[in-house]
C-alpha cells in the first residue's frame, strides 16, 4: 500500500551544508532500503519560526516528498526524533488530497470543454453555409 | 440649470414629485438592511469590517460577505502557503470565525486544520505575533 507524504523538518540554524547533505542522504537511504521512493528534496532555506523552539528563533526547513507505507514514516519519524540537530518535523499524507483535486480539475476541465464546444458548433455552421452555396 | 430655462408649469409640476421619488427609494433599501442583518444574524454595530479575508463592510452599507475561497476558486489550502493563512489569522493568533469572515463551512474546516499544521511546524504562531 503505497501513500504519499510530505515530511517536513527544522534543523537548527548553525548546521552546516556538509552536515544537511548528509542527514537527508542517509534518510533517503533509509527510505529506498524499506521499499519506498523519495520524489522531491526542497531546501526552503532558513527562515525566521513562528515561536521559540529549543531556544532557538530561527531554523533550516528541509521538505521530503516521499512515497511510501506507513512503516516506512515511522522509520523516518524514528530517525528524525533521535537525530539531535532535527529540532522539529511534521509530517502529512498529501495522496488523498492531491486525489481530491486532480478530480476537481478534471471536472472543471470537462466543464470548460462542454462549454466551449457548442461555440465551437456554432461557428463552424455559418463556415459551412457558404461553401455548400458556393 | 436645465430645470430652469424648462417652463414655469412643468417644472412646478416635477418640484414636488422628486422629494418624494428618493423617500420612495430609500424605503425598500432600508427593507433590504434589515433582511441582509437579519439573515447573517450578526449582532449591530459597526464590526462588520474586522473580518481581514472577505470583503469588510462599508460604513451604513453592510455588503454579504462571500467564501473567498469560492468566489476565487483557490482549492488547495496548504499549511506551506502562509500568506493564505495569515488573512485568516487574528492579529492575537487566534483562527478569525467564518461569521467574520464569510468563508464557507468546507473551506473553513480545510482552513483550521492547515492553520493547525502550520502551527505545529512554527510557519505560524500558537499566540501572539511572530516573532
Amino acid at each position: 500500500m503505497n501513500r504519499t507524504y510530505e515530511l517536513m523538518f527544522i534543523v537548527r540554524p548553525d548546521m552546516a551544508e556538509e552536515d544537511q547533505d548528509k542527514l537527508i542522504s542517509t534518510l533517503e537511504s533509509a527510505v529506498t532500503s524499506t521499499g519506498g521512493q523519495v520524489k522531491n528534496v526542497e531546501r526552503m532555506g532558513k527562515r525566521h519560526l513562528a515561536y521559540i523552539v529549543r531556544k532557538f528563533r530561527d531554523g533550516i526547513y528541509v521538505l521530503l516528498t516521499v512515497e511510501g507505507s506507513g512503516g516506512l514514516i515511522h522509520e523516518l519519524e524514528r530517525r528524525l526524533r533521535v537525530t539531535e540537530p532535527v529540532i522539529k518535523f511534521l509530517t502529512v499524507r498529501i495522496d488523498e488530497e492531491q486525489k481530491r483535486l486532480d478530480k476537481i480539475k478534471a471536472i472543471r476541465d470537462a466543464r470548460r470543454k462542454t462549454s466551449a464546444a457548442p461555440a465551437a458548433v456554432a461557428g463552424e455552421a455559418p463556415g459551412e453555409a457558404p461553401a455548400a452555396t458556393a | 440649470m436645465a430645470d430652469e430655462t424648462t417652463p414655469t408649469a412643468t417644472a412646478s409640476a416635477e418640484t414636488p414629485s422628486r422629494p418624494d421619488r428618493p423617500a420612495g427609494g430609500d424605503r425598500p433599501d432600508r427593507g433590504e438592511r434589515s433582511d441582509r442583518g437579519g439573515r447573517s444574524f450578526r449582532p449591530g454595530g459597526p464590526g462588520g469590517g474586522r473580518g481581514e479575508g472577505g470583503p469588510g463592510g462599508r460604513k451604513y452599507f453592510r455588503r454579504k460577505k462571500v467564501c473567498k475561497f469560492c468566489v476565487e476558486k483557490i482549492e488547495a489550502i496548504n499549511y506551506k502557503d502562509i500568506r493564505l493563512l495569515a488573512q485568516f489569522v487574528a492579529e492575537s493568533g487566534k483562527i478569525v470565525p467564518r461569521r467574520l469572515t464569510g468563508v464557507c463551512t468546507p473551506h473553513q474546516r480545510r482552513l483550521s486544520t492547515a492553520i493547525k499544521q502550520a502551527r505545529n511546524i512554527a510557519l505560524l504562531p500558537f499566540a501572539g505575533r511572530a516573532l
